[in-house]
């Protein structure tokens, strides 16, 4: 009953930051839908076309990447487990930095090739890392995050060979993407990320149960009746896909996947079937606000959102990997 | 007592060219209470795991009611077969009747909220297991013992027709292992479950189990009735000590003790 309330409180507070925050910027624009003053020809395009496609994208990412992020916490069973710590989001950009370096420009069934590429990405790294750990049987914090930081910086080393081997105009177009941004015009990009957002939650909200057993260790888990193995391998393939086509989109953004589950599960504890549209709807939120930062805050010039995320993001780290000292993983 | 309601033929399991168990065949009766004896790394908790496939031999042939477990999926498997790991100090933040009602998983649809049946099946396993009381508290303040019964509840909310049980009472204090001992009994005498068991207490094994089956090196060195198990040359070849007896003062079974070694 108390997490229903959280959920609902949790979904007004979204709503209302999903209202406010196209109307701030360097102006105020108070869409004429909601006021008797009409717009101007371009306070309208700023407010249809540029800040409303941008906040929704933000939501949609940080949905994505707080929602993977929790998958791999369960499956790890560890609170550092995220895209970021893992390798998955540099397996991302490797793949999408091939993509722009191959000089591709193709599309798949409507799905663009980066994204198709950042997936693959996205994949690799996830199999390596799970496959080493458990390799190594003890599936230990320690392996776990090792792997995946030499995965990563092995990764950002080929990304950035590529970049010293291509000439300028690819280099920059790497480099910028790189950064990580939400800075897209229209609404096209936004209705390519839907889907994939859509499809990962309803998956992975399938798995709720599974994935509340999977918290309690893999041998539980088995013999309560789950198929680990094809569970993990489904959920590993939706997460690659929803890092991937964010990845390929914005950017690697850091450390929303790792803070927004973790602080959802501190307020409504460890019931997947409560933690899963919490994270959603809190990451999605937390990454709107953070690029409405990024771009007021020193306007008119923006931040990278990514520097934003970070700023929080590396001491909410630490302070997670000393706690965790002292307490279990999960 | 007369169905098998597992067969083990020929099971083996291997690991990095060592051999954990060694064709190891042997049956267990519906309604049967088993303890499975034998020193540490015997093969005893390899054998468990191997019942309910957290672990897959590659060869051997173990039948649930007469049909190999290959062909049960995960799901059936549990719905017939539940299992108590080794004591764990890894623990959720999660209450006593939210953990026990994990264990519905066989039973639920996704997406499908948990109903009445479900509940009422937490609630018997509490009952039997007198883990009621306590179903509001957080797992992880629980004592050894406690924490020992909520496990136990979990398993037998699945509704096992057998429950395997990997060290219940080991680490817990006498008072603490009696109680377990009760609470393993009563589910074999009043839910006919058959249990089967690891444990190092051979003196308790003798006095609540049916049969008895003893691993030495992977391989069975013993498996019959309780009564034929406290002899000497029996436990001396599983031990490699020396034992005496002394007869029980109350029912007619004896104790066995450990001398030095032979």
């Amino acid at each position: 009953m108390k997490q229903k309330i959280i959920l609902l409180v949790l979904l007004l507070l979204t709503l209302i930051t999903l209202f406010v925050t196209p109307m701030i910027g360097i102006k105020w624009i108070i869409p004429d839908i909601f006021s008797n003053s009409e717009l101007n020809q371009m306070e309208s395009t700023i407010f249809w076309k540029v800040r409303l496609p941008r906040v929704s994208i933000a939501f949609f990412a940080g949905a994505s990447l707080a929602l993977s992020g929790m998958v791999f916490q369960a499956v790890f069973r560890n609170t550092l487990a995220t895209p970021f710590t893992l390798g998955v989001a540099s397996g991302a950009s490797l793949g999408a930095a091939s993509y722009i370096w191959f000089g591709f420009a193709f599309q798949i069934f409507g799905i663009a090739g980066q994204s198709i590429f950042a997936f693959s990405g996205a994949l690799l790294s996830i199999g390596l890392v799970y496959g080493i750990t458990r390799m190594k049987r003890n599936m230990s914090t320690t392996t776990m995050l090792l792997t995946g930081v030499a995965i990563s910086f092995f990764f950002s080393s080929t990304i950035l060979f590529m970049q010293y081997l291509s000439d300028f105009t690819s280099s920059v177009r790497i480099l910028r993407w790189l950064m990580g941004g939400l800075e897209i015009v229209g609404f096209d990009t936004v209705l390519k990320i839907i889907p994939f957002t859509m499809l990962g939650s309803v998956v992975i909200y399938y798995f709720s149960r599974e994935l509340n057993l999977m918290v309690a260790g893999q041998e539980f888990s088995i013999s309560r009746g789950v198929n680990t193995n094809a569970t993990v391998k489904i959920l590993f393939l939706i997460t690659s896909m929803l890092v991937g086509s964010i990845v390929a989109t914005c950017g690697p953004i850091g450390f929303i996947g790792m803070m927004a589950p973790h602080i959802c599960r501190l307020i409504l504890g460890t019931d997947h079937r409560y933690l899963i549209p919490a994270s959603l709807l809190f990451g999605g939120m937390f990454l709107v606000i953070c690029d409405t930062l990024a771009r007021t805050l020193i306007a008119p010039v923006e931040i990278p959102v990514g520097i934003i995320t970070a700023f929080l993001g590396g001491p909410f780290f630490l302070w997670l990997l000393v706690r965790n000292q002292f307490e279990n993983g999960y | 007592m007369s169905e098998k309601i597992i067969e083990v033929s020929n099971l083996s399991y291997v690991v990095k060219q060592r051999r954990i168990l060694q064709s190891v065949s042997f049956d267990i009766e519906a309604g049967e209470y088993l303890s499975i004896v034998g020193p540490n790394g015997a093969g005893k908790s390899t054998l468990l795991k191997c019942l309910i496939r957290i672990l897959k031999p590659m060869y051997s042939k173990i039948s649930i009611h007469g049909k190999n477990i290959k062909f049960f999926s995960q799901k059936e498997l549990a719905k017939i077969v539940s299992y108590v790991p080794q004591m764990q100090d890894n623990l959720l933040s999660i209450t006593v009747n939210d953990f026990v009602m994990l264990s519905r998983y066989p039973y639920q649809r996704p997406f499908a909220p948990t109903n009445s049946q479900d509940r009422m099946i937490v609630n018997e396993a509490m009952e039997i297991t007198d883990t009621n009381f306590m179903a509001d508290r957080y797992l992880y303040s629980l004592s050894g013992g406690e924490r020992q019964r909520v496990l136990i509840a979990a398993a037998l909310a699945q509704e096992p027709k057998i429950l395997l049980l990997d060290e219940p009472a080991t680490f817990l204090d006498p008072g603490q292992q009696e109680d377990i001992q009760n609470v393993l009994s009563r589910i074999n005498l009043q839910q006919k479950t058959t249990i089967v068991a690891i444990t190092h207490d051979y003196n308790r094994a003798a006095l609540v189990s049916h049969r008895i089956l003893a691993l030495v090196k992977g391989e069975v060195v013993f498996h019959n009735d309780s009564e034929e198990f406290m002899k000497k040359d029996v436990l001396e070849n599983i031990y490699n000590k020396s034992f005496i007896f002394i007869k029980h003062p109350e029912i007619e079974s004896s104790l066995a003790f450990m001398k030095e070694s032979i």
